[in-house]
């Protein structure tokens, strides 16, 4: 128990490194897995290759390998300086490497989940907007996308909880995030194993928690009767 | 073919998208181009790296590292199914006591990362057991508290009237689920224990930080011993990409083999394993 209230700055820091990474894996993910996503359900014939082919390689693909791939690949590009800072915190070329990494790997599955969103929408729902006169935007934005947003929200939570866990990878490669907290804390302090496990096991178990709770939230707000 | 975003499409939206095809196509191959002529340009392609990468030794490297990650998966995943059958019944089960911790355990294993895992078994028990098991046992713990929620799923998805059927003709609970309700759910799970199959393959690689000598381990030796880093990571990327990509279709065949063969009475949990795939999180 000492060390968890001993090394609690580093603890702290740790879990700042891994929330932060989340966040903007989460955000670039996002917006990169639905690009792909609307590749996919193109009706252009090179576009939908190109999505189907980069799910397919992705996903087979362990994380490590693509962050170490992006780790090896991303200086030779020209980008040496990815660093950047919001507000007093700066984040390391390293961090902003790591965090492509993990958006790139993240994205393959957000856009199966989008996919699937949008065609669960049955397309009778398309032609009776269409019929009662709505053009194609019309129709997306009114009709069709508000009911593929609700059809996403599962899946989409189910990836935001795994990219949380999958963010802990990047302490392989020495990003001090909270798994390479512990690893670290684990090598000095081994007698105290059983209380940093369980201690950076419920920090875990928390942010997984409060993920799924407010995906709940959503979930209940944009509910409608059937 | 039409879809819930656009009509079947007449002849000038087919000439449309005839040519942002060729569009899109080019810019793709442009970026592509654009990207690989960089690396040509830094030396990545170099001709002395080929003739390094043709050494045998490096082959029996990668080979190795093949043999040692598809080693550590066999015996994680058969030591899962097993972990995830118990617990899944274990969850069922109507005594409290049992169901609850099952529970527990199942869940709270499901919300950690594998590598918090991984590292407290290797700094707990690493000594006694080596660097391969503690993988294993991390890989099992993981891997089985969500094979053991696919498995809970597949036995609910066995209609009501099969296990009442059961009981009326007076078999006891134990027999009730291993004469009718586990033969049909695992003829329904096959394919979601074969797409497990694939995220523990990939989870392999998280041996990294245990130093296990696995495929990724392998080509990062490789990657040092040529002095280049894309090519050696890029050989073991396509490797993996082959197995999961193929153990992925045989989900799918299996998937379709068993609904025609319709061995089963319970109702798909997913449309197809493309959508169970689809729906895999990336774990």
């Amino acid at each position: 128990m000492d060390t968890l209230i001993n090394e609690w700055d580093q603890i702290r820091n740790g879990f700042a490194v891994t929330l932060w990474l989340f966040l903007f894996s989460g955000i670039i993910s996002t917006a990169l897995g639905t690009v792909l996503a609307a590749f996919r359900v193109s009706p252009v014939g090179s576009l939908r290759a190109f999505g189907t082919s980069y799910v397919n390689v992705v996903r087979n693909t362990p994380l490590v390998l693509v962050l170490a791939l992006s780790i090896a690949i991303i200086p030779v590009l020209g980008f040496a300086n990815l660093g950047f800072s919001i507000g007093v915190r700066s984040f390391t070329t390293f961090f902003t490497v790591a965090m492509l990494g993990l958006s790139v790997y993240t994205a393959a599955f957000v856009c199966e989940a989008v996919r699937s969103g949008v065609n669960s929408v049955s397309s009778g729902q398309a032609e009776a907007a269409r019929s009662v006169g709505m053009s194609f935007v019309q129709s997306l934005r009114l009709v069709v996308l508000p009911q593929a947003f609700r059809a996403v929200i599962p899946p989409l939570t189910s990836i935001y909880i795994a990219l949380a866990k999958n963010t802990s990878v990047v302490a392989i490669f020495g990003v001090p995030d909270a798994a390479y907290v512990m690893r670290k804390l684990s090598n000095q302090f081994t007698s105290d194993l059983w209380a940093i496990f369980i201690g950076f096991a419920i920090g875990y178990v928390v942010i997984v928690l409060v993920i799924s709770a407010v995906s709940t939230l959503i979930e209940r707000k944009m509910a409608v009767a059937r | 073919m039409s879809t819930v975003l656009f009509d079947t499409p007449g002849p000038k939206a087919r000439a449309r998208n005839n040519i942002l095809t060729i569009i899109g196509g080019v810019v793709i191959l442009a970026l592509t181009g654009l990207v690989l002529w960089k690396l040509w340009q830094e030396g990545e392609f170099e001709a002395s790296l080929w003739e390094d990468l043709a050494q045998p030794n490096i082959w029996s490297a990668y080979w190795q590292g093949i043999l040692s990650t598809l080693k550590v998966a066999a015996s994680a995943i058969v030591l899962a199914v097993a972990f995830g059958f118990l617990f899944a019944v274990a969850r069922l089960s109507d005594h409290l006591w049992i169901a609850v911790p099952a529970r527990i355990i199942i869940e709270f294993f499901r919300a950690i990362p594998v590598l918090l895992l991984i590292i407290f078994i290797f700094y707990g028990f690493g000594e006694y057991i080596g660097d391969y098991w503690s993988l294993v046992f991390a890989l099992t713990l993981y891997n089985g508290s969500v094979l053991a929620e696919v498995f809970r799923a597949g036995i609910n998805a066995v209609p009501r009237g099969q296990s009442e059927a059961a009981y009326a003709v007076g078999m006891r609970k134990s027999q009730v689920m291993r004469l009718v309700l586990l033969p049909q759910a695992v003829t329904i799970m096959l394919p979601a224990i074969i797409s497990q199959c694939v995220i523990v393959l990939k989870d392999t690689a998280l041996g990294l930080i245990i130093s296990y000598r696995d495929l990724v381990a392998e080509a990062q030796g490789i990657a040092e011993f040529v002095n280049h880093n894309i090519v050696p990571l890029a050989i073991a990327a396509v490797m993996f990409v082959v197995i999961n990509y193929s153990l992925s279709r045989v989900a799918v065949t299996v998937e379709r083999l068993t609904a025609r063969r319709g061995r089963t009475s319970a109702k798909k949990v997913d449309e197809s394993s493309e959508a169970a795939l689809a729906q895999s999180s990336g774990d």
